[in-house]
């Protein structure tokens, strides 16, 4: 539980190749707070959901992974309600509930049969107010926030290139951060660190909360009036001002870690969805990457065979500008040096020659499957929803599919001759160190 | 929920079942009928999405295969989509990658899966290249060669992640020869052995209408689907299926630990023993029990003691992996090397507290709501049906499986999960698996 997203290639499925059309209602209530209500009436079930915006984008140095060990601390109890009982409660209900942190912003799910979706309302107001902060809480589960970095990058030599790359591609945005947080910073944060961030970004006016799913929303609305409406507007949100500053020419980091194969990551800083590049650049990533028929697939693994697997993302649903990034696992016995060759060369050819019209249409044409397909989930809906408001709106969303739709093959071109360049690139390569003798 | 990390190769349908299942509401979900070459097709129409889910499930796995041949079931799987008599490998992803679905195949332990999913516009062609990839695999000897060298290649890498290391050396001490104590995947050594003619015989022997389950949900009529079942499957022959033959499994008599030393910040550890068969009917009492031992996430035992109380794990669970022929009981958690012997002595006592005294009353009703109360989670998109009623099928659960379910669940007692702890929790005769720094572990075990 509590799991954020620091894997990108998950992520990537989660955003590269979302979009719609649907008929969301937006209410705005007097201390700020922003409902988005879609009724999706195919299935008995419901998704309740509150979005902070905090990330680790708007932590400091030294105190990174406050925002994702806050968001541990929000199950831990409230004035009212004793520790251990916010998931034990909608357990009961037989409802699921989880959460997840990233760099732009901080999601509190339940999912439940429609007719307990009210249930965890009361409850989500009331840990946007009184969450309680006891020292020994703090502590203990500060160590547990440890275990999950320890497995999900300690151990994970690819996560922990992905990591790498990140604080060397970025030099003083804070997305050079993980959203985990530095192992050492995890160990100092303590219960005052926790109770300012707390009351600086948990208030109304910095929240949204969306419901997607079999509810009668005229109810629901009511419902959350009553419990969310008397909490008071907060004080302004400290605004983060930092600017990336413009690189100068490409940067190069070294893992070397016991792993098996050697891994290679490669990320251009690039501009975000809004921007006039956003929609080629995702139908880029898309070319390259999704599907076996996509060219970094065919290529590195099924032509060439020096790569297990080949990918590249266009990750641009975030706030401030971020990467495209492409990447590659090496066959047994494939030097990386040939690796990274060849997922050069493709990148190169899109820059010389514009891909085909047939490559751009099925580009197109997976995006918009994809938007018709995740309707049969009223979790995904509510994710995108929520991944849009987060950084650039949700109205983007019809702007999107939109824009998709509109890209040409010179579009696609022009974009990748434009952003992917050395003087925006910073490579990571895993050299796997061969194992230490066992006992 | 805390993360669900399971390395051996179930289907990703039927795990959904496995793990929590709960109906509540009196609706046959699915239309059953069997055509006349004895294919069952189970079929739910939803026409809220334009899209269309199905999933084919042929009763061949790696318990189909020779020990000899591991890897067998899986390479047979992996090489339908990489050319059939008509089409290349690239045709193939082209044409389904073209129009924005999908369609893939994949062995598990007791049965193979191939599943499309498509908009109910290219429904037509998602049938046609399913059936082509079934039907008529071409096994080219090029293509057989590469998705060699990509699953040896995707063994070894797999190396890299301590979980399923664990997770792999459990099974294989668990179960012995056993077909579930090896990798879907074969060996290094094995792969290289497995030839054109063997993927042609297994593929002869178990790929036949009377050894598959057709589900299928989403925006289609019965009528339409009766047509496009006759076009691309009517033709498909009726075969004698080769009858399945199983070593037995011996339970331990002593605790068995398995110690792989590697250089990392975390001790991976699985401990656990033999479990059940799905067809167990004390399956409900075990699901109810081990909902309160390290099954129900924050509302578990391990989960308070390990995670809560102590700060010592991020992802810590217990679970019954129920298999057609056998399965597993494992508890499972990460810890930093310096903590492993305090948080596997914990799982122990946890697992004996279970066999020593009754859960409470609340725990009691809360597994039983969770398990009931949870249902229309479970069958609310086309996936989650599609998988659904595979695994009713599959299991012979019947067709009122969901009105039958919370009387099931709520009939289970404390005296009830009493018996089950002691029958199918042995906290003395364990597999412990570490994964891990030994040095700084120093383990008691």
């Amino acid at each position: 539980m509590k799991t954020i997203c620091v894997i990108p290639v998950l992520c990537i499925l989660l955003f590269a190749a979302t979009a719609f059309s649907l008929p969301v209602n937006e209410y705005l209530l007097d201390n700020g707070l922003k409902v988005l209500i879609l009724e999706d009436h195919k299935a008995p079930t419901a998704t309740f959901q509150v979005w902070y915006r905090v990330g680790s984008r708007d932590e400091k140095s030294g105190k990174t992974g406050l925002s994702h060990l806050l968001e541990h601390m929000m199950f831990k109890g409230t004035k009212e309600h004793g520790p251990k009982t916010f998931s034990q409660a909608i357990q009961r209900a037989g409802g699921m509930d989880n959460a997840f942190t990233s760099r732009d912003y901080t999601g509190y799910f339940e999912l439940l049969a429609s007719d307990r979706i009210s249930m965890p309302i009361g409850l989500e107001a009331d840990r946007m107010q009184n969450l309680v902060l006891t020292r020994d809480a703090v502590l203990s589960e500060r160590d547990v926030v440890t275990e999950e970095r320890r497995l999900r990058t300690e151990d994970d030599p690819q996560s922990f290139v992905f990591e790498e790359v990140m604080a060397a591609t970025f030099k003083n945005h804070p997305y050079r951060r993980p959203v985990i947080g530095w192992m050492s910073d995890l160990r100092a944060l303590n219960p005052q660190d926790l109770a300012e961030h707390y009351r600086a970004y948990y208030a109304p006016n910095n929240a949204v909360i969306i419901v997607v799913g079999d509810v009668d929303q005229k109810q629901i609305m009511e419902k959350i009036r009553t419990s969310f409406g008397s909490i008071p507007a907060g004080p302004p949100i400290p605004a983060m001002t930092s600017v990336e500053d413009e690189q100068k020419g490409e940067r190069r980091v070294y893992v070397k870690k016991e792993a098996e194969l050697p891994y290679i990551m490669i990320a251009y800083k690039v501009p975000n969805i809004v921007h006039e590049d956003g929609f080629a650049l995702d139908v880029l990533g898309n070319i390259l990457s999704d599907g076996k028929s996509s060219r970094l697939y065919r290529a590195l693994v099924y032509d060439q065979q020096i790569a297990l697997s080949a990918w590249a993302s266009y990750e641009g649903l975030y706030k401030d500008p971020f990467v495209f990034l492409a990447g590659a696992t090496a066959a047994q016995g494939k030097k990386i040096e040939d690796v990274e060759r060849s997922l050069l060369d493709e990148i190169e050819k899109i820059k010389d020659t514009p891909p085909d019209g047939q490559e751009v249409q099925r580009a197109k044409n997976q995006v918009e499957a994809s938007f018709v397909m995740q309707q049969d989930s009223i979790y995904m809906q509510a994710r995108t929803l929520g991944s849009f408001e987060m950084t650039v709106g949700w109205k983007f969303v019809d702007t999107y599919l939109d824009g998709i739709r509109k890209v040409t093959a010179d579009d696609v071109r022009r974009v990748a001759r434009k952003n992917l360049i050395d003087e925006m690139k910073t490579t990571g390569i895993l050299i796997p160190l061969p194992k230490e003798k066992g006992l | 929920m805390s993360m669900h990390r399971i390395y051996r190769s179930i289907p990703a349908a039927l795990l959904l079942i496995l793990s929590l299942t709960a109906p509540a509401r009196a609706t046959q979900l699915a239309e059953r009928e069997m055509l006349p070459n004895g294919m069952v097709i189970l079929h739910t129409a939803r026409h809220s999405v334009p899209m269309v889910s199905v999933v084919m499930a042929i009763k061949a796995g790696s318990i189909s295969e020779p020990p000899a041949k591991a890897g067998l079931a899986y390479l047979t799987a992996a090489l339908l989509n990489e050319g059939t008599q008509q089409r290349t490998s690239r045709e193939i992803s082209e044409a389904i990658e073209f129009v924005g679905g999908s369609l893939s195949a994949s062995a598990g332990d007791d049965y193979t899966t191939a599943s499309l999913t498509v908009l109910k516009k290219d429904i037509e062609l998602g049938f046609n290249l399913l059936s082509d990839i079934v039907l008529h695999p071409a096994f080219r000897e090029e293509e057989i060669a590469r998705k060699k060298r990509i699953t040896m290649n995707w063994l070894i890498q797999q190396q890299e992640d301590p979980g399923a290391v664990a997770s792999i050396d459990f099974a294989r001490a668990v179960y012995g020869d056993h077909p579930y104590g090896r990798q879907v995947q074969g060996t290094v050594d094995s792969i290289p052995t497995i030839t054109r003619q063997d993927l042609i015989d297994f593929h002869g022997s178990y790929f036949a209408p009377n050894n598959t389950i057709v589900s299928v949900v989403g925006d289609i009529s019965r009528e339409e689907l009766k047509l496009l079942l006759g076009k691309y499957f009517g033709n498909w022959q009726e075969k004698k299926i080769p009858e399945l033959v199983l070593p037995d499994i011996a339970p331990k008599q002593a605790p068995s630990v398995i110690k792989v030393d590697k250089d990392l910040t975390q001790t991976n550890i699985i401990l656990g023993h033999l479990g059940m068969s799905r067809m167990n009917p004390d399956y409900y009492a075990v699901i109810v029990m081990n909902y309160i031992l390290g099954g129900g996430g924050f509302a578990s035992r391990l989960v308070d003691n390990i995670r809560d109380n102590r700060g010592l794990a991020y992802d810590v669970h217990s679970y019954f992996d129920v298999n057609r022929f056998s399965g597993s009981f494992q508890a499972v958690l990460q810890t930093k090397n310096e903590s492993a012997n305090t948080a596997i002595a914990e799982v122990i006592t946890e697992m004996k507290r279970m066999r020593a005294e009754k859960v409470s009353d609340r725990e009691l009703s809360d597994a039983q709501s969770y398990l009931t109360g949870s249902f229309p989670l479970r069958i609310d998109s086309n996936s989650k049906i599609a998988g659904f009623n595979l695994a009713v099928e599959y299991y012979g659960l019947g067709l009122d499986y969901i009105d039958r379910y919370p009387s099931i669940i709520n009939a289970v007692t404390k005296e009830d999960i009493l018996r089950v702890a002691r029958k199918y929790l042995d906290p003395a005769n364990y597999v412990l698996v570490v994964v891990g720094n030994l040095a700084k572990a120093d383990l008691q075990y």
